[in-house]
């Protein structure tokens, strides 16, 4: 009978339900102390359920792959096998100027870049919500992953990890109207800040329109922002528009195909610029 | 429709919201599934059930993105409880108002979820009317589709029942 006269006052209900939401809202915008526990505890049960749905629509894949879907297999062999070729010859080539790279380095007594320690993760849902351009991964804190730890691709950046549970994390891509990271456009080494408009889509702030910048050039990360690696590859200038402002106007296109994660690579070491930054802040202490 | 079909709906939505985001996350025209299925319950059972759906469906959705968590919840109360009135007062069952229905329900939607991000200064959405409609136009086609099954489907799977008896 309770539940009949709520229902009743329809009213009262609706202002309840708004009243409850704006309380809820400014609990959360009042204090900003990480992850809320109803966000973290809400994600960690439903990234269960995603990782059901997402076992069930592989294994639907992955027999229509196995089954239906083999006939350019053969085409395919032959491009890979000639890609693989190419890619042995230019190895060789790599690995000479690699040699004579760190011949060089020895001779300036540079420090050599540590390898990066990473984990590799699945993909194995999208963001819930539209506005958002998140991913979550099958791994978590219970594999070594914490906030902010850089993901990457092996064609680039894709982004940084928000929020990890124990068994899941929800990363946020690089392309979400949130996102930044430190870049420089490598031909020339102008700095700026990649952001994400929301669309596929990147968008380079606060390079000088001085700057020598062209369409087709490659952005890389710069590392300054302590989260992405130092010299991962963002993307490559689409346009560039230079007005009467200080900066100019430069639209990216991502080097990682975002709609085609299926696997990533999560770094669990810190970033090199990091590392040296934080050497660095040492020294100078030491010097004060 | 009872409350665990309501609840099995958004739950399906949801999951299917995540498992397809995946593939179409670089896109501008990018379909609110849950949004879809509230605008249905709304429209079938009244305001009630639509802003109380709303919230919760809203409020999963926050948690599940990087969002705060209330806002999308306020945004799809209200739009489930507005639609749940205007289900009440006029005939939306032919495909046309049910179309300008959905459309509606994104653009307010959107207006509610941006505004109020704009308005506590928490995210900014620089020139978002291209991706608002397509997404208006997205839902309307998939709601109009869903609308048009679910209805369809009893009433098969009564006609087959029927012609298999008779054929006995």
């Amino acid at each position: 009978m309770a539940i009949v006269d709520i229902r009743q006052r329809t009213g009262y209900l609706f202002l309840a339900v708004i009243v409850g939401h704006v309380i809820l809202i400014s609990t959360q915008v009042n204090t900003k102390r990480g992850v809320p526990l109803l966000e973290a505890v809400v994600f960690g049960l439903f990234a269960e359920v995603q990782r059901a749905s997402n076992s069930v629509a592989g294994d639907v894949r992955q027999w229509w792959q196995d089954y239906f879907a083999l006939q350019q297999v053969r085409s395919e062999n032959t491009e890979l096998k000639q890609e693989v070729a190419q890619l042995r010859v230019r190895l060789q080539q790599e690995r000479g100027q690699a040699q004579q790279s760190q011949t060089l380095q020895r001779l300036l007594s540079l420090k050599t870049s540590t390898m990066l320690s990473t984990t590799a993760a699945s993909v194995i849902a999208g963001g819930a919500s539209p506005e958002f351009r998140t991913i979550t991964i099958d791994k978590g804190t219970g594999d070594g992953l914490r906030p902010d730890m850089a993901v990457i691709a092996p064609a680039g950046v894709v982004g940084r990890i928000i929020i990890p549970s124990a068994r899941a994390s929800k990363v946020q891509l690089l392309i979400d109207r949130n996102a930044a990271a430190g870049a420089l456009i490598e031909r020339t080494r102008a700095q700026g800040v990649v952001v994400g408009t929301g669309a596929d889509r990147l968008r380079m702030d606060y390079v000088p329109s001085s700057a020598d910048v062209k369409a087709g050039d490659t952005v890389v990360t710069s590392g300054i922002d302590g989260i992405y690696p130092k010299g991962f590859v963002v993307g490559q200038i689409e346009s560039v528009q230079r007005g009467a402002g200080e900066y100019s106007a430069i639209i990216i296109r991502p080097a990682v195909d975002f709609s085609a994660l299926e696997s990533v690579l999560v770094v669990l070491s810190l970033p090199a610029a990091a590392a040296e930054a934080a050497g660095a802040t040492s020294a100078n202490q030491d010097r004060e | 429709m009872k409350p665990a079909g309501v609840f099995v709906a958004i739950a399906l939505a949801l999951a299917l919201q995540t498992s397809l985001a995946r593939f179409v996350v670089g896109g501008t025209a990018a379909l609110d599934l849950v949004l879809v299925v509230l605008v249905y319950v709304a429209l079938t059972t009244g305001p009630v059930t639509g802003m109380l759906a709303g919230s919760v469906a809203g409020i999963v959705q926050d948690a599940l993105s990087s969002g705060t968590l209330g806002i999308g919840g306020l945004a799809k109360a209200i739009v489930g409880f507005a639609a749940g009135v205007i289900g009440q007062q006029f005939i939306v069952t032919a495909a046309f108002p049910r179309f300008v229905m959905f459309v509606a329900a994104t653009i307010v939607h959107a207006a509610l979820f941006m505004g109020l991000y704009v308005l506590l200064g928490l995210r900014e959405f620089p020139s978002p009317w291209a991706a608002i409609l397509s997404q208006a136009v997205g839902n309307a086609v998939v709601g109009i589709i869903a609308f048009t099954l679910v209805e369809a489907l009893p009433g098969a799977i009564e006609r087959r029942r029927f012609s298999k008896r008779a054929k006995r």
